[in-house]
This record gives C-alpha cells, structure tokens and sequence, in this order.
C-alpha cells in the first residue's frame, strides 16, 4: 500500500469539511466556532505542506509558518474579545453579539 | 507497510478527535481533544518529511493557543447547556453544507493531474534532505526569499499582542497606583513651607 499525495489531500478535505459542519453544528457558542476556525487553518496547512513535499517545494512550508502565526494572533484577539464581551454582557450567546446592529 | 499503518493512525485518530471537538457536551472536552487532533497533525506533517512546521504546531499550538482557550473555558463561568439547545435544528442545514463541500473536494482531487513540469518550476525547491536538514533549509528559504513576509508575520504578532492586551485590560478607579511621572514632577516649594518662629511665639 503506497501512501501518496491524495491521502493527505483527502485527510485534509475531510478535516475542512468538519472545521465548515462545526460552526453550523455549535451556531450558539462562540469558544466551539473559534475551535471550529482553527481545526480549517489546521486542514489548510496539511494541504500546503502536502503540496509542498510532493511538488519538492519549500515555499509551502515557509507559507504554512505564516498561517500558523495568523491562526496564533486571530485566537488571541477572539479570545481577548470574548472576554471583554462576557465582562459586560454576561453571556457569549451568538444571538446576544448584535448590539451594534442598531 | 508502517508508513500506511503510521498514517492510517494518525489520520483516523486526527478526524475521529475532530468530530469529538465540534460534538462534545462540555467544552473542557472539545480543547483536549483539539489538543490530540494537532499532536497527530503533527505526526502526520514528520511523516511529510517537515519536522521543523511539526514541532512548531507542537508548541505553538499545544503550548499557546490551546492552552489560551483551556484558560478561557475554566475562567469564564457560562452555561453550557443552554448554548446547546437549537443544535439538532442546525444539524440538517450543516450536514448538507458540509456533504456539498465534501462532494465537490473529492470531484476536484478526482481530477487533479498536476503537469509534469511543475517541479521544474519550484520557487525555492527544496535541497537534498540527506544533506541538509528541513529546519536549515527552511531557514534558507524564510530569512533570504520571505524575509518581508517574515517581518510582517512578526508585525501581525505584536499587533495581536497590543490588541489582546488593550482589550481586557480594565483600569478600576478604587485601586491606588503609583504614578512615577506625578512624583517625579513633585517640587520642595510645592509642599513645604518654612515658617520663621520667633522666640516664644511659638506657632500658631
């Protein structure tokens, strides 16, 4: 049995997949759809380091380290806002989150 | 033959864990098993032959951001099982979502051919693994070729950094702080003054 390129693609398309079905699934729970967010980031980055071995490429690896900063720095500003919003509110219900819709 | 079962594993505890983030009850549960989804992510990118992205996401992610969302599930004190109710209702509309996208990835991969030029063209091909490392060459290729980039993805880190902090940071009004610049700019003439007693005066 020879794993090739595909069986990484598809690892990383079902990982999207469920990354894409957990934000519908958790529609109410903010910390689960950041969760959801950083599983998609993850399955992105199995792609281009997959593409990047195969294709005998560094580029994808050097690109993975910037997702990777990306996914860091958007979990701690939706934490930090999550926080900030739980102080006032006390609550961090989705349907809560529309004060700004006027 | 180990190289189909090392990734059999990896992949079917990666998405078996991954199913467990989005469905389980408690949230305590869904971090920790965020926590296993990246470690086999990780053995899956050392079998990709990346070992330097497999130890970062080790400690960046299992170190940082995991560890940041376990602190904020602990920390803030909601109901969890109120923020579940309504999930069957979605669960219809999310399984078509994801059963169109799941559909339409495996129709592209169906058909992919990548030409077979395409190595020939590598923007930074990668060097002989035998001689030089991943993590070296890696390295080659950020600092020369990516070096902007680089400097911008440090830039995004210290704007995320100043941001998490301006956002949570609360300055309560009962608290007393030392203020440097006010004792700094306290003057004798200010606050002191001399009074000439005469004797047996005393002061009044």
């Amino acid at each position: 049995m020879e794993i090739g390129m595909n069986h990484f693609l598809v690892v990383s398309a079902i990982l999207f997949t469920l990354g894409v079905f957990g934000i519908f699934l958790n529609r109410r729970n903010v910390i689960v759809i950041l969760m959801s967010i950083e599983l998609m980031l993850l399955s992105v980055q199995i792609n281009m380091v997959t593409f990047s071995t195969y294709l005998q490429d560094l580029t994808g690896q050097a690109f993975a380290m910037f997702i990777l900063t990306v996914a860091a720095a958007e979990a701690a500003i939706g934490l930090a806002i999550l926080v900030a919003f739980f102080r006032n509110k006390g609550s961090i219900a989705v349907e809560d989150i529309s004060s700004l819709k006027g | 033959m180990i190289e189909a079962i090392f990734f059999y594993v990896f992949s079917v505890v990666l998405i078996i864990s991954s199913m467990l983030v989005i469905s389980a009850r408690n949230p305590v549960h869904s971090v920790l098993f965020l926590i296993l989804a990246f470690f086999n992510a990780a053995g899956l990118f050392v079998m990709l032959g990346a070992e330097f992205i497999a130890m970062t996401l080790v400690i960046v992610y299992v170190g940082a951001v995991a560890v940041l969302f376990l602190f904020v599930v602990m920390m803030l004190d909601i109901n969890f099982a109120s923020l579940r109710q309504g999930m069957m209702k979605h669960l219809p509309v999310g399984g078509f979502v994801g059963a169109v996208l799941l559909v339409e990835l495996a129709w592209l991969y169906k058909s992919w051919v990548i030409q077979p030029e395409a190595a020939l063209r590598a923007l930074s091909p990668t060097p002989d693994p035998s001689a030089v490392t991943n993590t070296h060459a890696l390295g080659q290729v950020l600092y020369t070729q990516y070096v902007y980039p680089f400097q911008i993805a440090g830039l995004v880190l210290l704007v995320a950094m100043i941001g998490a902090i301006t956002l949570t940071l609360r300055h309560r009004p009962d608290t007393r702080r030392q203020n440097i610049s006010k004792q700094v700019a306290r003057k004798a003439k200010d606050v002191l003054k001399v009074i000439k007693v005469e004797t047996g005066a005393g002061v009044s």
